[in-house]
């Protein structure tokens, strides 16, 4: 059994406790052991590195040290934003002896940098593979035609995430194909849906997350799937806003690839946690997969 | 655009502060647009991306952090990703917010910087984000005291925000963490 570190960060612990229930229960399924790092902190998100560029790093460096202290080798980071910080901070520290040296003075001891950082969605793809996954599969997705979002901070900036294609990412439409699903082409799978504006740009993101869900619409999708809880959240706590805006009916349901891939596995939409969406995802769920 | 450029001692001072907070050149920009032409926020900046480079090489430090265009990025990196000359421009962008918060001159009718601090004294105090504070501390910093109150009954019924504030025990550890990082920064 693999078993890794589990960093959910804040936002799983409370706008996306579905993210975190599908999670765990899908890596239990695959075979994959989750230990949480003890009194983990806040990666300190955007608001750290538009303000302090040691305090961007030093928070991503605190959790690290205390992933390594547990004794593992990698560590697990499902909200796209701590995965960016994380693997920038490690990035950082290993390239710039100075900022090294800093972090060290602030934390009080240094990071071994050995640690690895990756993405549910790499684990899944790289670790335990799309063959066993199809293997294991217990319910097609029955030709639902989806979107798959991936968003800025999954993918940007390549050099340093090293996953994926940075303008057309494929890893969330080769796992739908492999469920069985129709993964729809399209061409928003990267932009940006406002991100951590949703509080005080909301406009922002009523704009750019309505772009998004009109582009889906159009290409013909049933739900959009997505890999971050700030796309998850702009996307379907702020659709009724911006149908509101726009005179369009959207009623996308925006569901985490954890819950679909956990559904294909053969559990309920109760177990994942389902009715924790804002667009109610069970009728076209019911319909089409006739789950419940 | 009419406007007076600084001098040359200034402009290499602004660069090198830029360039020692983020690690990027700004003397690279060959202004191609390039950024700007994938700026998926652009539209609601006073000035492009590409246009607060140029400013930004000319020493027009006023204009640049006055400009909406820095606190209405929203880090896509997009611009980094696609610039020709290899400049992370979102780096950038998070270098000229920082020494605006540095120098005290942060726009005041700029949203996102509230919300910054009040996100960063949620971490100082607990470890973690505490959403339900945040929002209504920046409703009231923002004097817009109603904001989103009607989505607070849905989305305490779906679990997504909590009364109880999430703490991580090193809490402390976190304070002491943050006032090391603003000792040394002020050196
Ligand atoms: S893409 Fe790069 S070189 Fe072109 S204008 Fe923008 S910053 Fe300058
Ligand atoms: S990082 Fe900022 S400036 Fe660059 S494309 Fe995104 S929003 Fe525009």
């Amino acid at each position: 059994m693999m078993k890794v570190a589990y960093y959910p960060g804040c936002s799983l612990h409370s706008t996306a406790r579905e993210y975190d229930i599908s999670f765990q229960l899908v890596c239990r399924k695959l075979g994959i052991e989750l230990q949480e790092i003890p009194h983990w902190v806040c990666c300190g998100s955007s608001p750290a590195h538009v303000t302090s560029h040691l305090l961007s790093i030093a928070l991503p460096c605190k959790n690290l040290i205390l992933a390594e202290e547990m004794g593992l080798d990698t560590v697990v980071a499902p909200c796209a934003a701590c995965f960016n910080r994380l693997k920038i901070a490690k990035q950082e520290v290993a390239e710039d002896s100075k900022l090294k040296k800093e972090v060290q003075e602030v934390l009080g001891k240094p990071s071994a940098g050995k640690i690895e950082v990756k993405h549910p969605l790499q684990v899944i793809i790289e670790d335990v593979g799309l063959k066993k996954v199809e293997e294991m599969t217990r319910r097609k997705l029955q030709g639902l035609r989806v979107a798959s979002y991936y968003g800025c901070l999954l993918v940007r900036p390549p050099s340093v995430i090293n996953f994926d294609d940075p303008e057309d990412p494929q890893s969330m439409d080769n796992l739908v194909s492999a469920l069985g699903g129709e993964a729809l082409p399209w061409a928003f799978k990267t932009e940006c849906c406002g991100a951590s504006f949703s509080l005080s740009e909301t406009d922002i993101v009523f704009e750019l997350s309505g772009e998004i869900l009109n582009e889906a619409l159009e290409a013909g999708a049933e739900c959009i799937l997505v890999a971050c809880p700030l796309c998850q959240s702009n996307l379907d706590l702020r659709q009724k806003g911006i149908e509101k805006r726009r005179g369009k009916k959207f009623n996308l349901p925006i569901l985490y690839f954890t819950e679909l891939l956990g559904l294909a596995l053969g559990m309920s939409m109760r177990q994942l946690g389902l009715s924790r969406h804002i667009v109610n995802p069970s009728k076209l769920l019911e319909r089409k997969l006739a789950v419940t | 655009m009419k406007c007076s450029i600084a001098s040359d001692k200034f402009r290499r001072k602004f660069a090198e502060q830029i360039e020692e907070i983020c690690g990027e050149r700004i003397s690279l920009c060959y202004q191609c647009g390039k950024c700007s032409a994938g700026c998926p926020v652009a539209y609601a900046m006073d000035y492009l991306p590409s246009q607060i480079t140029r400013f930004a090489q000319l020493g027009l430090i006023d204009k640049v952090m006055k400009s909406s265009t820095i606190w209405i990025c929203a880090s896509c990196q997009t611009c980094s990703v696609r610039c020709p000359r290899g400049i992370d421009l979102a780096k950038v962008m998070d270098a000229l917010r920082i020494l605006a918060k540095r120098k005290g001159i942060v726009p005041k009718e700029q949203i996102a910087p509230l919300f910054d601090g009040i996100f960063l004294g949620s971490i100082e105090k607990y470890g973690r984000l505490n959403e339900l504070s945040l929002i209504t501390k920046l409703n009231m910093a923002s004097g817009r005291p109603f904001k989103d109150v009607s989505l607070l009954p849905i989305m305490l019924k779906k679990g997504k925000i909590k009364l109880k504030p999430q703490k991580s025990n090193p809490g402390k550890e976190v304070r002491y963490l943050m006032r090391k990082v603003e000792k040394l920064e002020s050196k």
